[in-house]
């Protein structure tokens, strides 16, 4: 990259910034005009000297007013093209430079995709976020102004200068004759002020890097009470930040100081020469109203020069600081990992290893004359203990990290000259971790066959606009144009046909880990949209039908408490009695139905209003007698309280106020919280003798009168419960319930779904609900997954690719014993005549591989056959005895 | 009938049931209360085990309504020791001390619980010092009880 930024600048935008010299350059003219102007009109058109009226211009003869008019009318006119070359300037110069940071930052980006691995080990996360999004930042505002405003402002300043020089030489002179002190000085504390901003970009890397440091380790925070220190040291390092942003506030206020006091001398001079000059008559009035003029706005360019130096020296550290990290020694080749192979052959050579070498950064040997040969179609497995190098090893077979002696070959080739569509696709790695993206389980499981975009998006009318224009700028910012919204799914290279197919082949993939059943909860736990996947909609109502026919058997029945449009639900709760519906939105969420005014109108129509009322009090005063005297912040308020401890007081001052006056005295937003709290009742749960039989009824009249009165804008907010169709608010799960779980029957909730996988099972539906089980998200980094669950998508995702050399380092030392060793042998059958190299942390699970490789201390100690090597005395029979 | 329905027993009965048990007879009611209302009510089925001997226990159970009956595994299989009905209280040892059940308890009839989990029961005991006091007060008579089981048994062993 571009050591400097203004060579950067010239390579990228050359053009456009010839194109805004050249706008400013041919405003100057009407510029000039417009200081000359004024010149005119007080002297020739208002003080009339040395014109005799009328004038002819242009051929028609004009009297002095006539003339004022016209020459005022030509100001306007100027006025108007001055600010319209400016705005123009300003458009043009923001694009240009916020097409620069757009290809700064994908470049930097970029090289972030190609730096060597180790490079990870010095440069924080927080550091290169840091770098590419804010420090970057106003480097695109620089970039804009690089050549515009020195031409521009220079030569504003120029022409001004030039007009004041014609008018008197003297007056011009003496306007600017503390430029040259400024220019001595300036750069003198611009040393400073700079030097402090070198100091202030590299504290802020700091200051992110610990804060990422923190999100990341913030368990260890908590478990060792490490609060104090952690905030600390926080303090210690905005301490420093603050102490190097004051010093440059201090050097910056001193620039302004002495900028401006030099600028105020000018028309101290003006007033004093010129109005002595005029007295004298040696000068014309308008020519100083003129010159004052001009030289007032002589301030505001040179005021811009200024900080467009200080600016310039700012963009420069700041550049040279970012460039610096980004410029990493032994980069991947832009070639080596984007360029399309004309085929991509599969791996079919041997690897061959000879005297391989492996040293950290600091020279320490981590691998060492490791020799061996792996056939391909071999399942090799490499066994040691800790610290015998083993995982290094793995690493250097999978390309992720450079060898730093000796020789690894793949099919005589050398390993790391080969390109990354090759490797990328016909080979594949897990790792003891892996990382997942922050995106659906499909995505991920999908992610290895992504390549390239395969079959272009199709866009209409206003979205195949501004799908062209983005293609138009990313073209002009030097960025990628692939269309992240095509499908880059390489079916072929899973060996499918399709889509649909791959559903299929994930799922069997998703099998030989033991995931499953994971995946059938996902689903059954997930949500559609039933107008984008009406088949599966369609089914899932199957299975509806389906299971409220296995209610015929008296033992589930009592499990479930079916959705009746006739019958009060026990199990759920008042506020799902009403709706009789799911809310979609925020406009009858459980927690907004007391103030939504067409609820209260409904309950004050059904007669419901005064009971909800009452039932409210009731809870109420249930909770204050129940939790009062629990201390706050006690567990059974998160759990069990309808009330939390710092509103119970408040609670109890309405509730004595009720008992002394009547509901009557309660003031709106009191009746409001009252009447919030029946809204969460279950009966069967909560048990509390609020609801009684004639509220129920009551409740069963307010749920019609809801349904019915409905005003057309709350139509979409409830998802209303509906035998015959799909509800598109409730999960797999609940919509083929089409019910509620109901309290009481022991182990209710295993039981139940247990009935439903039968009838899941009957309808053949298990497959489908799997398919929406892969849209579950999996969080940031796969949060939502445990660990294991994670490590086993991503041997699947490896495995889903079909890849002719698969790369296992340790990678299923988190699943339990058992899955361990079925995924094991499920993995190794699925890619019978594929190369597969698996790092163990057991040594015994060697004995399924057709030959071990068998580490101590960074060497390859013993290789062949685990028959072979399972002898009294070897190294591998004591690795098998430790376990 | 959808489940839960028949047994609609409301808190304050739930309460008054409470304070049949001797273990919580001398308990204020307001705890009860409060005790009631965090548990939950469970029902099992003619038949269904209410936890089997061995398992790990996280509740204990104080007997609504209905009838079971405990059984203890013996070499020739599972041998009824005890019955169980209304206001007993049963799987209360595996959550007190931590081991695994000892006893399997199965339901004869409908059986209606209240289920205090273990989490619950130690907040009260740690909450609530009264309602230690009867914890330990229940326990030392049914030691009492025992030993003088113990006694007797090993006194008509010498006699014999």
């Amino acid at each position: 990259m571009d050591k400097n930024i203004y060579q950067y600048i010239l390579r990228y935008s050359k053009r456009q910034q010839i194109v805004v010299t050249l706008m400013a350059v041919a405003s100057f003219p009407f510029l000039y005009a417009f200081y000359e102007l004024p010149k005119r009109i007080v002297n020739n058109a208002i003080q009339a000297k040395n014109t005799a009226f009328p004038v002819e211009v242009l051929g028609v003869e004009l009297t002095q007013i006539d003339f004022l008019f016209v020459l005022c009318g030509l100001f306007l006119l100027l006025v108007l093209i001055n600010q319209a070359f400016k705005y123009a300037i300003n458009v043009y110069r923001g694009l240009t430079g916020e097409r620069m940071l757009r290809r700064l930052r994908y470049d930097l980006y970029w090289r972030v995709l190609r730096f060597p691995q180790p490079t990870f080990r010095k440069l924080s996360q927080g550091e290169i976020i840091q770098m590419i999004n804010a420090e970057v930042e106003p480097l695109g505002g620089f970039i804009g102004d690089a050549f515009s405003v020195p031409a521009f402002q220079g030569g504003t300043l120029l022409v001004i200068f030039g007009f004041v020089v014609y008018q008197n030489v003297w007056l011009a002179a003496a306007a600017v004759m503390f430029y040259p002190l400024q220019f001595y000085i300036i750069p003198k504390l611009q040393r400073r002020v700079n030097a402090y901003g070198k100091e202030r970009v590299r504290l802020a890397r700091g200051l992110s890097n610990r804060i990422g440091e923190t999100v990341s380790g913030v368990q260890e925070v908590h478990v060792h009470n490490a609060a104090r220190l952690e905030l600390a040291t926080f303090s210690r390092r905005l301490g420093a930040i603050f102490e190097v942003r004051f010093r440059i506030y201090l050097w910056k206020f001193v620039i302004k100081f002495i900028n401006n006091t030099v600028n105020h001398l000018g028309p101290f001079f003006f007033y004093s020469i010129g109005g002595y000059l005029v007295i004298q008559g040696r000068l014309e009035l308008g020519t100083l109203v003129a010159v004052i003029a001009a030289n007032k706005d002589l301030a505001a360019p040179w005021k811009e020069l200024l900080s467009y130096y200080q600016m310039r020296e700012d963009a420069r550290i700041k550049y040279e600081q970012v460039i610096e990290q980004f410029d990493v020694p032994e980069m991947m080749e832009p070639a080596l990992q984007l360029d399309e192979p004309e085929t991509v052959e599969p791996l079919k050579g041997a690897f061959a290893a000879s005297s391989l070498r492996l040293e950290d950064e600091t020279g320490h040997v981590l691998v060492e004359g490791a020799s061996f040969r792996i056939e391909p179609g071999q399942h090799v497995a490499i066994v040691g203990a800790g610290g015998s190098g083993k995982d290094h090893l793995a690493l250097m077979l999978a390309r992720l990290v450079g060898v730093s002696g000796g020789s690894l070959t793949l099919d005589g080739k050398k390993l790391a000259d080969l390109p990354e569509p090759l490797t990328g696709r016909r080979m594949a790695y897990v790792g003891p971790v892996s990382h997942l993206v922050s995106a659906p389980l499909r995505d991920n499981l999908y992610y290895g066959l992504k390549h390239r975009p395969l079959i272009d998006a199709v866009y209409e009318a206003e979205g195949l606009k501004s799908f062209e224009r983005h293609l138009r700028e990313a073209e002009a910012s030097g960025n990628s144009t692939d269309d992240p919204d095509a499908d880059w799914v390489d079916y072929e290279a899973a060996g499918v046909d399709g889509a649909e197919a791959l559903t299929g082949r994930a799922i069997e993939v998703l099998s030989m880990v033991d995931m499953e059943n994971d995946v059938y909860q996902f689903g059954l736990r997930g949500t559609i949209d039933p107008e984008a996947e009406p088949d599966t909609a369609a089914r899932i109502l199957e299975a509806r039908g389906a299971f409220l026919r296995r209610l015929d058997d008296a033992e589930i029945a009592s499990l479930v408490e079916v959705f009746d449009p006739e019958r009060y639900n026990d199990n759920a709760t008042v506020a799902e009695n009403l709706l009789f519906g799911l809310p979609v939105g925020r406009t009858f969420a459980p927690d907004r139905l007391a103030e939504n005014p067409y609820v209260l109108e409904v309950l004050e129509i059904a007669k419901l209003d005064e009971t909800m009322l009452e039932a409210g009090r009731h809870v109420a005063s249930t909770m204050v007698e129940l939790f009062a005297d629990l201390a706050p912040g006690h567990e059974f308020f998160e759990r069990y309280s309808f009330i939390g401890h710092e509103e119970l007081p408040e609670y109890q001052a309405m509730l004595s106020r009720i008992g002394r006056e009547g509901v009557a005295s309660l003031r709106p937003e009191e009746r409001t919280r009252l009447l919030a709290l029946p809204f969460r009742l279950i009966p069967a749960r909560h048990r509390l003798d609020a609801i009684d039989d004639g509220f129920k009824q009551r409740l069963l009249e307010a749920r019609r009168i809801f349904a019915d009165d409905l005003p057309p804008e709350y139509e979409g907010a409830v998802a209303r419960f509906d035998r015959d169709h799909y509800n598109a608010a409730a999960s797999l799960q609940d919509n083929i319930l089409f019910g509620k779980a109901a309290y009481g029957p022991a182990r209710g909730a295993e039981r139940i779904s247990r009935a439903i996988a039968e009838v899941v099972d009957r309808l053949d539906l298990r497959e489908a609900v799997m398919a929406v089980g892969l849209g579950f998200h999996v969080g940031i980094a796969g949060g939502r997954l445990s660990s294991v669950q994670r490590q086993k998508l991503a041997i699947a995702r490896s495995v889903l690719k079909r890849p002719d050399v698969l790369v296992l380092n340790e990678a299923t030392a988190t699943l339990d014993g058992g899955s361990q060793g079925r995924a094991m042998e499920r993995i190794l059958a699925e890619l019978e005549g594929r190369t597969v190299i698996w790092s163990l942390h057991r040594a015994s699970l060697a004995r399924s591989f057709d030959r071990v490789l068998v580490m101590a201390g960074g060497a390859v100690v013993e290789q062949g056959a685990y028959e072979e090597l399972d002898r009294e005395g070897s190294t591998l029979r004591e690795l098998v005895e430790a376990e | 009938m959808p489940g839960g329905r028949e047994v609609a027993v409301s808190l304050k009965e739930e309460v008054d049931l409470l304070r049949n048990i001797p273990l919580f007879s001398k308990v204020d009611p307001s705890k009860l209360k409060l005790l009631a209302f965090a548990s939950e009510r469970l029902t099992f089925a003619p038949g269904q085990e209410l936890f089997r001997q061995g398992d790990s226990g996280d509740a204990a159970y104080i007997v609504i309504a209905g009838e079971a009956e405990v059984l203890v595994d013996a070499p020739g299989g599972p041998v009824a020791v005890a019955r169980v009905g209304k206001n007993d209280l049963v799987g209360e040892i595996a959550i007190l001390c931590d081991v695994p059940r000892t006893a399997t308890v199965k339901a004869l009839s409908n059986v209606v619980t209240l289920a205090i989990s273990k989490d619950l029961f130690f907040q009260m005991v740690s909450e609530y010092p009264q309602f230690a006091i009867e914890v330990m007060r229940e326990l030392a008579e049914r030691l009492d009880r025992t030993t003088g089981q113990l006694r007797e048994a090993v006194s008509a062993k010498a006699r014999s």
